[in-house]
């Protein structure tokens, strides 16, 4: 195998805390870079690492079931004698390189990697145990969804973030009767420009979905299953199902009651690393320094999951390789393929190519003094690669050329390269 | 069984055991190919599995749709050849196809 740079003895142990996004491309990276020890992952989930996009959208549209959420067959863990245990990691001793389990048993460590993930943030309203009220994190959130889909025509969903809006256009498709309650003024605030807000609103709109925005649920109501949600300003809206989607929270309470830094999330310097030398953290839960752009950085992303599992990996492997991968994500709704690269927050001006008003495909690229830094890119994959690699590269082109849709991406890359 | 080659940039060559159904992509994944990032498990989102097919083996690999062009069009080491390996099904009749990775995923 290549890369077989590592220091560690055939006696060593790694123990990775969680079996998800992070926990599985670590595990994978560790064997790659030629790992001669125990891996041992231990998930509370009780299941082996499966995909969590598709359960806003395919899996929750019942277009794709439960087997092919797997992010590596069964069969590849035996292989490459991977241990996947099911359990939940209740301490850390540092000093003795163990584990506490919840069941009371112990495991020991050399090599210790926190892949905790995030977990969702619960409104603290009346009414949040009542059947039929979701959350939407995990397969079980999913499964017991589904479960309810038969006798569901009418769903709120609470939070119109991307999870939110997902969720809308996959119940939709099905027929079911939606209504988005955003606390917000707009959709997907948090994230994007106004005019990117806009064009979802409308999209969904158009679809049937019923969006209010700056209104904010104060109890879910009913018998033994819910029957409505009541708003601040008095307004209700009957519901059979209702789903919350309002964002997650870092699990990084383990790693605090260790004495690790903890701040928005486990801290850690570019390689993955904590200041304990033998303890890595990657994925959703590590909030990471990011020395290019003098930021702390916490993504809840697939790929930002697998990039910081790959530094993590090289990290316990004596190398040094400092994260410095764009971070880029996407979203699915329809026939939408939402593609963004790079993180538009402190974005000072907004370039729209295409039509956001009319059609469905446009691209809205953000700058910070000058600089590109950002792109959001509605089935605008040309265009999308075309910002993956200028941010790449820090390379900003003319904002006046790049709003000419007349102008082929192909043209403008050769224009800036040129 | 059949078999599948892929090929490295620097040359070092990967042969893996076909498992029908299972497109290319998971079978790099499956088997620990270096050089397939594949970040957006196989939504064709993310770009990360390019692979520049073999010219003898291009036609039975299949019809590009129109979102996989799209990724393509822009894709740095573009090939005549070129795809996206996470929609490529694989069947038996694709053995002994040889695929060819770049030097970089973007
Ligand atoms: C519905 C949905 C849709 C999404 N869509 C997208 C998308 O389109 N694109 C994208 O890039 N990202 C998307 N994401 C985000 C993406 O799924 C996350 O960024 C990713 O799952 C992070 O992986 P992770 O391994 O860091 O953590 P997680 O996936 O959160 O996994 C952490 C695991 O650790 C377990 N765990 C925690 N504490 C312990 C403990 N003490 N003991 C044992 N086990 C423990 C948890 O139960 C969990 O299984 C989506 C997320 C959701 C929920
Ligand atoms: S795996 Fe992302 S495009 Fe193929």
């Amino acid at each position: 195998m290549k890369n077989s740079t590592s220091n560690s003895g055939q006696d060593q142990v790694c123990v990775i805390v969680g079996a998800s996004h992070a926990a599985a491309q670590l595990a994978t990276s560790l064997r790659q870079k030629g790992w001669a020890g125990a891996i041992r992952m231990i998930s509370d989930e009780g299941r082996l690492p499966y995909q969590r996009p598709p359960l806003s959208k395919a899996f929750l549209a019942g277009e794709t079931d439960a087997d092919s959420l797997a992010i590596r067959p069964p069969a590849f863990y035996a292989k490459h004698q991977i241990e996947c245990v099911s359990g939940k990691v209740t301490a850390i001793n540092r000093r003795e390189k163990t584990l506490t389990l919840a069941d009371g048993n112990e495991q020991r460590y050399d090599k210790l990697a926190l892949c905790t993930g995030t977990r969702v943030i619960r409104l603290p309203i009346q009414g949040k145990e009542l059947a039929g009220v979701h959350d939407l994190r995990s397969l079980a959130d999913v499964e017991g969804i589904r479960r309810d889909l038969p006798r569901t025509r009418r769903a709120v969903i609470i939070g119109g973030g991307y999870i939110g809006l997902e969720t809308a256009a996959s119940l939709r498709k099905q027929g079911i009767e939606v209504v988005v309650l955003e606390r917000a003024e707009r959709v997907f605030q948090r994230v994007t420009a106004p005019a990117v807000s806009a064009f979802y609103q409308r999209i969904h709109e158009e679809a049937g979905v019923v969006i209010h925005t700056d209104i904010a649920a104060t109890a879910f109501e009913g018998e033994e299953r819910v029957e409505r949600v009541v708003c601040a300003d008095g307004t209700s809206y009957p519901a059979d199902m209702v789903i919350v989607g309002i964002g997650v929270t870092p699990n990084s309470e383990l790693a605090e009651a260790a004495g690790l830094e903890t701040n928005n999330g486990i801290v850690v310097d570019e390689y993955c690393q904590t200041k304990d030398r033998d303890i890595v953290a990657a994925g959703d839960c590590a909030n990471q320094w990011d020395p290019h752009s003098g930021q702390w950085r916490r993504l809840e992303s697939v790929p930002n999951a697998m990039e910081q599992a790959k530094t993590a990996a090289a990290t316990l492997c004596g190398e040094r390789s400092p994260q410095n991968s764009l971070p880029w994500f996407w979203s699915d709704q329809y026939d939408l393929k939402l593609q963004i690269a790079g993180l538009s927050q402190g974005y000072d001006q907004v370039v729209i190519r295409g039509n956001p008003d009319s059609g469905r495909s446009f691209a809205a690229f953000y700058f910070r003094e000058g600089q590109l830094i950002a792109a959001d890119c509605v089935n605008r994959s040309p265009e999308f690669m075309f910002a993956k690699k200028l941010l790449s590269q820090k390379t900003t082109p003319d904002p006046t050329r790049l709003a000419d849709d007349t102008i082929t991406v192909r043209n403008l890359m050769e224009e800036v390269t040129g | 069984m059949g078999y599948m080659t892929f090929i490295e940039h620097d040359g070092t060559r990967h042969k893996v055991e076909i498992e029908a159904d299972k497109s290319l992509m998971q079978h790099a994944a499956d088997n620990m190919v270096p050089g397939i990032d594949a970040d957006c498990g196989g939504e064709c989102a993310c770009g990360t599995c390019h692979v520049i097919v073999d010219e003898a083996w291009y036609a039975k690999t299949g019809k590009i749709n129109s979102s996989e062009q799209q990724m393509l069009e822009m894709t740095p080491e573009g090939a005549p050849t070129s795809r996206l390996a996470c929609q490529i099904e694989i069947t038996d009749a694709l053995d002994g196809l040889v695929v060819h990775l770049p030097e970089f995923q973007m």
